[in-house]
C-alpha cells in the first residue's frame, strides 16, 4: 500500500498557497501537517481527499489488489472541520447510513455501529438525536464514523479540536491502532498527537501570486 | 443507494416540514389568482388547469436551493463527493427522495385547489395525473440550478431565474395534456407521450449536470 | 523494502516562475499579440460590409406588401440569426473550459454572454418593430419571438450567475455546466414553444427548394448577415482582450498586496 503525492500546488482564490509538495506514505507511517492558520494545511487535506483540483501534480494510490483506475480519495476517510452528521437523526442512524454508504475499501472490514461508538466511549448514548450531543461528543462520534467502514488512509483535519484531554487520549489510541494495522494516517494538527514515527510537514503558506496564468 | 433515499427522507420528515411549506406556498399562489381575476367561476375553471400547473412549477423551484445546500454545510457532500459511486447517481437518488418529500403532496393537494378552481372531475384527474408525470422533470432539471448554487454565496432566487426558462418545456406540455383531457377534439395521449420522455430525458440530463456542477464547484 | 519517505517544499520565490512556464500553454500572452495586429483589420472590414450592406438595405425597392418596413428585417434577421451563433460559441467555449481547463475558453464565454443577450435584444427590438405595422400589435405571443426570448433570459441568467460568483475559475467552470445544459435544451425549448403556437411564417431563407424570397432582397441580406458575424467576432476578440487586461490588473494589484506583506 502506498500513498503518492507528486508534486502538488494549490490555489486558493487566485492565492498559490503551496507548491511542489511530494511525498510517499506507505503502510503504518504517518503524517503530521503543522503551521500556523491559513497556510494550506486544510486545503492540501482537501486536495488528497479529491474535493479539490490541485494546479499542479497527482495524487495516486497503489495496492497490491487495488482495481487500475481507482482514484486515491476512494482509499480515503476524509474528517473534516464539519462533522457530516445530521443533528436532526439519531447517532445510530447517522452510523449506519455513513457505514452502508461508505462499504469496505478492499483489504478489510469496518467494525460495527454499537463497536464504533464503544471504541470512542460514547456506546450508550447512540440513540440519541446527534443534535443533543456536546460538542466533544460531536466530534468523538464523528471520528466513530471512520470506524464504521474500512478505508486504508485517514485523512484528519484538527480530528481533536473541541475534545477535552481524555476523549484526546482515546482519539490518538485509535489514530495509533490504526496505524498499527498497517493504515496511512495524514493529520492537520496543532496539537500532538503522540504519534511516535510520524514525519512532520511544516507548511509555511503563500508560494506567490498565481499570475503566470494572465 | 436506499439507505441515501430514506435518510432524506427522515431528515426531510423531521427539519422543519419542508413539504408543508411546499403545500402552503401552492395553497397560497392559487388562493390569491381568483382575486386577481374576479371570482368569474367560468373563467376560473377555464384558466384552473393553468393556475395549478404554474403554482405547482413555482411550489416546486421553492425548496430546491436546498437540495445539496444543508448536506454542504455540514459537510455531508464532501464525503458523498469523495466515493465511487457515481455521483450522477447520488444525486438522482436525492433527486427523488426530494421528489417524494415535496413534490408528492403537491401532486395530492392538487385535486383540492381543482375544486376551487370550479374544475370538473376529468379536468382534476388530467392535471393530476399530469402532475405525478411531470413534476419530477421539474426536480430534475433544477438540480442543475440547485448544484450550482452551492457554489453561490446567496443562492435562492437565482436558482429559480437560472431554471425557470429550462422548465418551461415542461409546463407547455402539462399545461397541453390537461387541456387535451377536457377539450374534445385535441388528442390527450400526444402531449402527454411527449411529457413523461421529457421527464425521463431530465432524469438523464439533470443528474449528470448537477454531479459536473458539483465537481467543479467545490473550494 | 519500504519506499522512503520524501517531503519537501520548494522556496516559494521560485515557485511562481515554474507556474508561468506550465501555463505556456495557455498563453493569453500570445493571444494578446495575435489580436492587437488583427483586430483593426477586422474592425475595418466589419465597418467596409456595413457601408455596403446599409446602402443595399436602403437602394433596394420595398415590398409591394411590406413597404418600407420590411428593411428592418436586414437588421432583425442577422441579429437573430447571431443571437443563437453567440451561444453555439459559448456552448464550444464551456467545453474548453470543462475539459480542457483553458483559461482563454473561460475568458471566451464570459465575454460572449453579453454580446448574445445585445445581439438577442436587438432581435427582439427589431422584430417587435416590425410586428407593429404588421400585426398590429408590439408583442405576439408567436413562437419564434417567443423562444427568442426565452434565449434573452437565458443570457440574462448567465450574466446574472458569472457576476454573483467571485471567484473566476470557479464562476467559469459552473457557468460552464450551465451553458451546456441549457444548449442541449434549447432544441427542446424550441420544440416545445412551436407545439405551443405556430402562428409565424414558416422559415424562408434556407429551405430545401431553394430561397423563396427574391432575390433583391436577398443580396443585402446576406451582405449584413457576414457583417454582422465579422462586428460579432470584432467584439468578441476585443472583449476578450479586455477581460484579459483585467485579469491581469488583478493579479498585478494582489501580487503588490502581497509583496508589501512581505517586506514588513
Amino acid at each position: 500500500m502506498r500513498l503518492t503525492a507528486e508534486n502538488i500546488a494549490a490555489k486558493r482564490g487566485e492565492d498559490l498557497l503551496f507548491a511542489d509538495i511530494s511525498f510517499v506514505l506507505a503502510s503504518g507511517e504517518a503524517l503530521v501537517l503543522t503551521g500556523r492558520n491559513g497556510t494550506g494545511k486544510s486545503t492540501l487535506l482537501r486536495v488528497l481527499a479529491g474535493l479539490l483540483r490541485p494546479e499542479k501534480g497527482n495524487v495516486s494510490w497503489f495496492s497490491q489488489d487495488a482495481e487500475a483506475g481507482a482514484r486515491a480519495c476512494e482509499a480515503c476517510h476524509y474528517l473534516g472541520h464539519r462533522n457530516a452528521m445530521k443533528a436532526e437523526l439519531t447517532v445510530a442512524e447517522n452510523l449506519s447510513f455513513w457505514k452502508s454508504f461508505f462499504s469496505d475499501f478492499l483489504g478489510g472490514t469496518g467494525s460495527s455501529v454499537s463497536d464504533a461508538a464503544e471504541a470512542v466511549g460514547l456506546q450508550e448514548i447512540i440513540h440519541l438525536p446527534f443534535g443533543y450531543l456536546s460538542a466533544g461528543q460531536q466530534r468523538r462520534m464523528a471520528f466513530a464514523k471512520l470506524l464504521v467502514a474500512y478505508r486504508p488512509v485517514w485523512l484528519l483535519d484538527e480530528p481533536t479540536a473541541a475534545l477535552d484531554s481524555g476523549a484526546e487520549v482515546i482519539i490518538t489510541g485509535l489514530i495509533g491502532n490504526h496505524l498499527a494495522h498497517g493504515g496511512i494516517v495524514i493529520a492537520a494538527t496543532h496539537q500532538p498527537l503522540g504519534l511516535t514515527n510520524a514525519r512532520e510537514l511544516r507548511m509555511t503558506g503563500f508560494a506567490g501570486v498565481g499570475e503566470g496564468v494572465w | 443507494m436506499i439507505n441515501l433515499l430514506l435518510r432524506d427522507l427522515k431528515l426531510s420528515v423531521r427539519a422543519g416540514g419542508g413539504a408543508l411549506i411546499g403545500v402552503l406556498f401552492f395553497l397560497t399562489v392559487v388562493a390569491v389568482i381568483p382575486f386577481g381575476v374576479g371570482p368569474d367561476l367560468n373563467l376560473l375553471s377555464r384558466i384552473g388547469p393553468a393556475i395549478l400547473w404554474i403554482g405547482a412549477l413555482l411550489s416546486a423551484l421553492l425548496g430546491l436551493d436546498r437540495l445539496f445546500q444543508t448536506d454542504r454545510e455540514d459537510g455531508s457532500l464532501d464525503l458523498m463527493l469523495m466515493q465511487e459511486h457515481p455521483l450522477a447517481l447520488t444525486v438522482l437518488v436525492k433527486c427523488l427522495a426530494h421528489w417524494i418529500a415535496t413534490g408528492l403532496p403537491l401532486v395530492i393537494a392538487s385535486p383540492l385547489l381543482g375544486l376551487f378552481m370550479n374544475m370538473n372531475e376529468v379536468a382534476i384527474g388530467a392535471v393530476m395525473l399530469t402532475l405525478l408525470a411531470g413534476t419530477p422533470a421539474i426536480t430534475f432539471i433544477g438540480a442543475v440550478g440547485a448544484a450550482v448554487a452551492v457554489a453561490l454565496p446567496r443562492g435562492g432566487l437565482l436558482v429559480s431565474i437560472l431554471v425557470l426558462p429550462l422548465a418551461i418545456p415542461v409546463l407547455i406540455f402539462g399545461v397541453s395534456a390537461s387541456y387535451a383531457a377536457v377539450e374534445e377534439p385535441a388528442p390527450f395521449m400526444p402531449p402527454f407521450l411527449i411529457l413523461v420522455a421529457l421527464t425521463m430525458f431530465f432524469a438523464v440530463l439533470g443528474p449528470v449536470g448537477a454531479a459536473l456542477a458539483l465537481k467543479n464547484a467545490g473550494d | 523494502m519500504r519506499p522512503a519517505l520524501i517531503v519537501f517544499q520548494k522556496d516559494p520565490m521560485t515557485e511562481s516562475f515554474a507556474i508561468t512556464k506550465f501555463s505556456d500553454l495557455a498563453n493569453p500572452t500570445r493571444f494578446l499579440a495575435l489580436t492587437a495586429r488583427i483586430l483593426p483589420w477586422m474592425a475595418g472590414i466589419t465597418a467596409l460590409l456595413f457601408v455596403i450592406g446599409l446602402y443595399l438595405s436602403f437602394t433596394t425597392e420595398g415590398d409591394y406588401q411590406q413597404g418600407d418596413t420590411v428593411r428592418i428585417m436586414y437588421v432583425h434577421v442577422p441579429a437573430a440569426w447571431l443571437s443563437m451563433m453567440c451561444y453555439t460559441v459559448m456552448a464550444i467555449s464551456a467545453i474548453g473550459t470543462l475539459v480542457w481547463r483553458h483559461p482563454l475558453a473561460d475568458v471566451s464565454h464570459k465575454a460572449a454572454a453579453p454580446l448574445g443577450a445585445a445581439f438577442t435584444l436587438i432581435a427582439l427590438v427589431t422584430g417587435s418593430l416590425w410586428g407593429k405595422p404588421m400585426w398590429g400589435t408590439w408583442w405576439v405571443w408567436d413562437a419564434r419571438l417567443t423562444s427568442v426570448f426565452v434565449l434573452f433570459l437565458m443570457y440574462l441568467g448567465l450574466i446574472a450567475l458569472n457576476r454573483a460568483l467571485d471567484d473566476p475559475s470557479r464562476a467559469a467552470r459552473v457557468s460552464a455546466v450551465l451553458i451546456l445544459v441549457g444548449f442541449v435544451n434549447i432544441p427542446i425549448i424550441k420544440f416545445s414553444v412551436d407545439w405551443w403556437n405556430t402562428l409565424h411564417q414558416p422559415a424562408s431563407v434556407v429551405r430545401l427548394d431553394g430561397p423563396t424570397i427574391d432575390a433583391e432582397f436577398l443580396w443585402p441580406l446576406l451582405v449584413m448577415a457576414v457583417a454582422f458575424t465579422l462586428l460579432f467576432f470584432t467584439l468578441h476578440v476585443a472583449a476578450m482582450r479586455n477581460e484579459i487586461w483585467r485579469r491581469r490588473v488583478t493579479a498585478q494589484r494582489r501580487m503588490a498586496a502581497r509583496m508589501a506583506g512581505k517586506e514588513e
